[in-house]
């Protein structure tokens, strides 16, 4: 009980602001840390957390279209990991501050109950995306017949046991592509109850033992299978580490991390990393510079598995996030400006932004395929979906104010799941 | 299709007459304009090299190429407008002295795993010079594991080097209309990962199929069930696979932009 009560119902605001200078240069080598203990009873919101979740959702939603001038802009682009670690983090960090909380307050029964529910939220958002994806592509099916695409077109084969594919895909096994990342979601908030039980326990433990599944996973090759055959784009198993990582780095974690995180030598070794990140991606990009790369290293290094989470990619995300962390402190005047407003709030509404980002990839493609526009048309679509969610999340928010007025008198466990957006 | 073709004529004869200056005399066109599917030049450079294909060459032997490919090595109905038939075609105009035979070995239900397994064999009876791998696309669909994918790819590299012939892989297509669907990225980088390692010519019909796109040379999104499109878009990719092989043979100058 001790270790989550400590950063959350504990430390009072006074102590935080003691530690307040060495604290918010340091938390965790993850964009988080400012301690779960600074996030008290008051309910106030780490900004920043939405702010790169929001970011992140954006930058999910260009990769997932075709590419174009916006492409460039996302990180994946400038270094090894890009926005689905992010994602991935900011959301064990926020779920196990939300229900590690509601496991301090309710117990491990209430809290488990109440991580499930959000469990069923998103697997039904998920089954509602699956069924707009079905719909897109049976209409593609059936008006495209290029000789010259006769082969790919047989992915289309699987329209013929409609019974089966969607079985399976209720069964997550049938996963489109770009629709890996709620699968991937669900099966680490199934898990939560018991990381976030283990973490009570003892906290480093439990980060212990998840680096030791992604090391079994790499040794053994752990992995789930996918229908009708192939394995899951994002394997569990190993994305785990960063889920479990953010819940760490959330119930005290960021706090202990501090000092590591405020040496110069961290930053320098992270600045480095970062240098030498861009310039390796430099060469895919530029292919004329290919030659630059010394073979060996190569050799060594490709290829950077995004299934299993290469290692390359967890210390890339974790380079980025420690310099963020010490270069944007938590009260940064900035969060509070309306240009980072609409960031912001797609980010405290991430499930349902998520999902019409995928919504809005499928029509974006959609569009694409049947207007022919050029560069232009392909950035345009880009923008408009990223107004629409901003739009969309600022009416979710000014509903979601006016229902809380309306009805009010929600318990502080009711708040609890709202201020973390749920995870 | 005729104009491709014409066109695809006359850039050969200028880089076969600017290769040999000796019938430099009846040069139709010195400065022909842009073709409608040129290639930029990085897209066909390639580092590693095929020394058998240089040998056979230079040693006026006949040159034995076997494509081994999925079903996007062949149009359907229309095999003789595919881009191994359109490869031979522009081989023999670059080098009219030799004998260029082709086969053509489609394995359309096969991974890249399944074929690999059947290389050796095929290299026993055909005894080619050059062996192009096409891959990738069935085990896309199938979303093989990509590891998996990598070692058989590898697998097969090592046996068709080991039979002593050359070889030269060609990644995916560019299919923006089931990009929704099926997940390119991973296979793509692992063929160029085996590519590297062994020193293979990696012909990226990806990337270049892309770059068409962009450019706007094709409509690839386009809906059309002719098979026109796909004949132009064979005639310019067994062109540019010419280009590249002889490159990587180092066999001259042949400079067809």
């Amino acid at each position: 009980m001790s270790s989550i009560a400590d950063p959350i119902a504990g430390a009072p605001v006074a102590d935080a602001k003691a530690e307040a200078k060495s604290d918010t240069r340091s938390e965790a080598k993850a964009k988080v840390a400012a301690p779960a203990i600074t996030l008290p009873a008051t309910g106030e919101r780490e900004l920043r957390l939405d702010l790169f979740r929001g970011l992140a959702l954006w930058l999910i939603f260009i990769d997932h279209l075709p590419t174009n001038l916006l492409t460039w802009l996302t990180i994946r682009n400038y270094g090894f990991s890009d926005a689905t670690e992010i994602f991935i983090f900011i959301s064990g960090y926020t779920a196990a501050f939300v229900y590690g909380r509601a496991m301090l307050e309710g117990g491990f029964v209430i809290a488990t109950a109440r991580i499930l529910r959000r469990v069923w939220q998103i697997y039904v958002a998920h089954v509602f995306l699956f069924t707009i994806f079905l719909a897109e592509i049976s209409y593609v099916a059936t008006s495209f017949e290029n000789p010259l695409y006769s082969e790919e077109m047989g992915i289309m084969d699987f329209l013929k046991q409609p019974d089966v594919t969607i079985v399976q895909a209720l069964l997550l096994r049938f996963r489109p592509v770009n629709m890996d990342v709620l699968p991937l979601y669900i099966v680490l908030m199934l898990f939560l109850p018991l990381i976030l039980w283990l973490m009570k326990w003892k906290p480093d433990v439990t980060l212990g033992l998840s680096v030791v599944l992604y090391a079994l996973t790499w040794q053994f090759d752990l992995y789930l299978s996918a229908y009708p055959n192939g394995f899951w784009a994002f394997n569990p198993f190993a994305w785990q580490l960063l889920f479990v990582f953010g819940a760490w780095c959330a119930l005290g974690g960021a706090r202990r991390m501090s000092r590591i995180l405020s040496s110069n030598i961290t930053m320098w070794i992270c600045i480095v990393y970062l240098v030498a990140a861009f310039f390796v991606t430099l060469t895919w990009y530029v292919p004329q510079l290919g030659h630059i790369m010394p073979k060996l290293i190569e050799q060594w290094m490709y290829p950077i598995n995004k299934t299993d989470l290469d290692v390359l990619r967890f210390a890339h995300f974790l380079a980025l996030a420690a310099l963020t962390v010490r270069f944007l402190p938590r009260d940064w005047p900035g969060l509070k400006s309306p240009w980072l407003r609409p960031l912001i709030l797609c980010g405290q509404h991430s499930l349902e932004i998520f999902c019409l980002g995928v919504f809005l990839a499928f029509a974006g493609h959609f569009v694409l395929a049947e207007v022919s526009g050029g560069a232009a048309l392909h950035a345009l679509i880009s923008v408009c979906g990223i107004l629409i969610m901003c739009g969309m999340a600022w009416i979710i928010s000014w509903y979601k104010h006016s229902a809380d007025k309306g009805a009010s008198k929600k318990g502080a466990a009711g708040n609890a799941d709202m201020a973390g957006g749920g995870a | 299709m005729k104009s491709a073709r014409t066109m695809l004529g006359l850039m050969l004869l200028a880089a076969c007459l600017a290769a040999a200056p000796v019938r430099a005399g009846d040069t139709p066109d010195p400065a022909p304009p842009a073709p409608p599917c040129d290639v930029p030049a990085y897209l066909l450079a390639s580092e590693s090299s095929l020394p058998k294909v240089a040998d056979a060459v230079k040693a006026n032997q006949p040159l034995n190429v076997l494509v081994v490919g999925s079903r996007s090595s062949t149009i359907p109905g229309n095999e003789a407008s595919a881009y191994p038939a359109t490869l031979q075609t522009a081989l023999k105009e670059a080098f009219p002295a030799a004998t260029i035979d082709l086969s053509v070995e489609l394995q359309g239900k096969s991974t890249a795993e399944e074929t690999a397994g059947t290389l050796v064999k095929l290299v026993e009876a055909k005894k080619p010079t050059l062996v192009i791998w096409q891959t990738g696309t069935v085990d896309a669909m199938r979303a093989a594991d990509p590891d998996d994918f990598r070692t058989a790819i590898n697998d097969g590299v090592v046996a068709l080097r080991g039979a002593g012939t050359d070889v030269v892989l060609v990644n995916l297509q560019y299919s923006p209309r089931t990009e929704t669907m099926i997940s390119a990225p991973p296979y793509l980088d692992n063929i160029k990962v085996v590519a590297q390692q062994h020193d293979v010519p990696l012909f990226d019909r990806f990337a270049i199929m892309k770059q068409w796109s962009d450019a706007g040379y094709f409509d690839l999104f386009s809906t059309s069930h002719g098979v026109d499109l796909a004949k132009k878009v064979h005639a310019c990719l067994g062109r540019a696979l010419a280009k590249f092989v002889i490159d990587a043979a180092h066999l001259g100058p042949v400079q067809q932009n």
